[in-house]
């Protein structure tokens, strides 16, 4: 029971407060061999602009690939010989980046950010003339003004926790029962099949939308995120798509005779997949196509997308009636497939 | 030792008698570490931009036919007004409208100066950022080229040259970045789960009681429960290896027994927590739970997704706790960097410390009592 509501509690506050693509103080080495005013100052102003911490003064190259290895600097910045001479006299000198690129992302980030700090530096040496002919580019961001990773998270977390709670506990749960073999005495008893799983499925329905509803709170009161558009609506597809999952999820106990290979069925082929495929953390539309493909038959897709509109866009049934459709259309699949598979009689 | 030995002779007969189990265990990992490779991914492409030109004169078309040749943008539709485009975002058909006002160019020759806006759709804040910074620049370098069309070639003197390269991994493929961790990923989940899951079912089903009245003692009922699960997820570690190797070209510059050395300590820590987390729970259903609720908060602090390094110091303490993330320093840097023992000998000890803790802590919880 503390599991069920702390878990998604811990998880919203850990991608909130935790989970970040900024870089902030990397540790940088530099390698200089001017050892001069001017790369004294480039040196000073990198390290004032925090993004970087400088761990380690090298004297030679050689140092380089050690001090990559142990893992313990990013990016290293080498400055030629008798660099203020050269940028004086021949008007020309040289910069170079080396940036461990074993994590691409946070590579290509630090040069960028290095590269424009120099860049500044250099348009205050040439001391700015009026440039002519400017474009000013007015930048302007829709939905998420702060660019606030949390909003992007809480949507995902919702869905998988509604997809987690009712589809992988109700497998369970009914595998349990037929593990345990108190479902033959179920099935003996005067009750029909749909009574016994609509019982079985009610009390995950409470608790997944207690939990969603948990989730919307504090995204609310901790993170300001706010709820643009119809509370009402956003219950209501939350709870196609919880009965959607709990489809799911009966389908799956009735394929698995273990709960081990319930569990294992559900990890693997929905957690996984609702984690990764959905948006949730990675952009569909950077996919390889085959993979965009398969994010389609993956019913969280389709939620989190109606999620995010009604939590940030504000946007009505209109524009979701397509997502709407096709979570109904999964979940009355889910139900016939199952109908047919479930079996009154065991084995 | 004998008694080991029948023990783990019935925990493999158990496991490979599982019919249903064994595709599970062999064949899902694969396919998780063929789609997980390529779905994990930062970059943006493919950026579906609408543009509303008001203003229709040779600059703002020169303009758009930047945005159409960088391989970033797709424009999707052209628009007189921004209504419709605004339709589009709220849709989520475009991730960004461009807008040039009218009397773009007038003003950019008159008046030197000239404004456009450029709307984001930024829900997901690092991606919009990026987009931001690709549009920018592309509206920079024009903005350079017609200046420098109007001024000449040497308005221009940058004399400082910045050249860069990028060690390990020069193409910035993400692939290559992802796959070690997604292999410690896959021999964690072994690890936790089912070794786990094992005990507790032995404890459901009643059977441990069978196994408690026995003359079995403590540790080697645990090492009998504990070495199946090791050497099937040594095995699919050796199989994700080759994977990596084959389908991906990922390489593997250091050494592959310091990895199998390090996998079976690390092992050992994963699967004590496994079991520590087993011994505490009366249902397999309670012991999923907890395994998934410490996996996750394991796995996203991980630095699987986003780098260790961003995260504020408290979220880097607690990582300290995290067995993950140190296999997965480990992994990347002895498969991509071909660090050797003494570069990895600080997060190993780690290792080596949280198995003995783990084991220990797990041995002593658990009771041959019912």
């Amino acid at each position: 029971m503390i599991i069920l509501f702390g878990m998604p509690l811990v998880q919203v506050l850990l991608f909130g407060f935790a989970i970040s693509n900024d870089v902030k103080d990397a540790n940088i080495a530099i390698l200089d061999h001017a050892k001069d005013n001017v790369s004294r100052e480039i040196t000073q102003k990198l390290l004032s602009s925090g993004y970087f911490k400088l761990v380690k003064d090298l004297s030679s190259e050689n140092d380089i690939g050690k001090c990559f290895r142990s893992g313990k600097v990013k990016e290293v910045i080498i400055f030629e010989n008798i660099f203020a001479r050269n940028l004086d006299k021949e008007k020309k000198v040289n910069i170079q980046l080396i940036a461990d690129a074993s994590d691409p992302n946070t590579a290509n980030l630090l040069v960028n950010y290095t590269t424009s700090i120099i860049s500044d530096y250099q348009r205050e040496l040439i001391q700015d003339k009026q440039l002519p002919l400017q474009i000013e580019p007015e930048i302007k961001l829709l939905y998420n003004p702060g660019l606030k990773s949390v909003f992007m998270f809480v949507p995902g977390i919702i869905t998988v926790l509604l997809m987690l709670i009712s589809a992988m506990m109700t497998s369970i749960s009914i595998a349990r029962e037929k593990e345990l073999g108190t479902m033959e005495v179920l099935l003996v008893s005067p009750l029909r099949p749909i009574q016994i799983v609509v019982g079985k499925v009610i009390p995950y329905v409470i608790l997944a939308f207690t939990d969603a509803l948990t989730i919307l709170l504090l995204g609310y009161f901790v993170f300001g995120m706010p709820v643009q558009g119809s509370l009402l609506l956003l219950l209501a597809e939350s709870l196609i798509f919880i009965l959607m999952a709990l489809s799911l999820g009966i389908l799956i106990s009735t394929v698995s005779d273990s709960q081990q290979m319930a569990m294992m069925l559900s990890m693997f082929a929905l957690m996984l997949p609702t984690i990764l495929l959905s948006g949730f953390i990675f952009p569909i539309e950077n996919m390889p196509v085959v993979l965009q493909w398969l994010s389609n038959i993956m019913p969280p897709k389709w939620f989190i997308i109606i999620v995010k509109a009604i939590m940030l866009k504000g946007v009505g049934l209109a524009y979701i009636w397509k997502e709407t459709l096709i979570i109904s259309g999964m979940c009355l699949l889910f139900i016939a497939l199952s109908v047919r598979k479930f079996k009154i009689r065991l084995q | 030792m004998r008694t080991i030995l029948v023990i783990l002779r019935k925990e493999f007969i158990q496991v490979f008698r599982n019919k249903g189990m064994l595709p599970i265990i062999f064949a899902l990992p694969m396919v998780q570490l063929l789609i997980l490779a390529f779905a994990v991914t930062f970059e943006i492409k493919n950026i579906n931009l609408d543009v509303v030109d008001q203003d229709n004169s040779p600059v703002s078309r020169e303009l758009i036919s930047k945005f159409q040749g960088s391989p970033f943008f797709n424009i999707r539709n052209f628009y007189a007004d921004y209504d419709q485009a605004s339709n589009d975002l709220k849709s989520g058909r475009a991730h960004q409208v461009l807008i040039i006002p009218q009397h773009f160019e007038r003003d950019i020759y008159k008046e030197n100066k000239a404004k456009l806006q450029l709307i984001t759709n930024a829900i997901d804040g690092s991606a919009a950022a990026l987009m931001n910074a690709y549009g920018l620049s592309i509206i920079r370098d024009y903005n350079k080229d017609l200046i420098i069309e109007k001024m000449g070639d040497n308005f221009f003197t940058e004399p400082i040259t910045i050249s860069y390269s990028y060690w390990f991994n020069p193409e910035l493929n993400y692939i290559t970045y992802m796959v070690p961790g997604i292999l410690v990923l896959l021999v964690t989940m072994i690890g936790i789960f089912l070794s786990g899951m094992n005990v507790v079912r032995e404890k459901e089903i009643g059977t441990i009681e069978q196994i408690n009245v026995s003359p079995i003692k403590k540790y080697q009922f645990i090492t009998g429960k504990l070495l199946p699960f090791w050497f099937i997820a040594l095995f699919e570690l050796a199989f994700g290896l080759v994977f990596a190797r084959i389908i991906f070209h990922i390489p593997l510059l250091g050494s592959v027994w310091l990895i199998f050395g390090v996998a079976a300590v690390y092992l050992l820590a994963v699967m004590g927590i496994g079991l520590f987390l087993a011994t505490v729970s009366n249902t397999q259903q309670q012991s999923m739970f907890l395994s998934w609720f410490f996996m996750v908060i394991f796995i996203l602090m991980s630095g699987l997704f986003t780098p260790v390094e961003n995260m504020p110091a408290w979220a880097q303490h607690l990582n300290t706790l995290n067995p993950i993330a140190y296999f997965i320093r480990i992994m990347r840097m002895i498969m991509l960097k071909g660090s050797g023992f003494r570069d990895i000998l600080e997060p190993f000890a780690a290792i080596i410390v949280y198995a003995l803790s783990m084991l220990s802590l797990s041995v002593w919880r658990y009771k041959k009592v019912a």
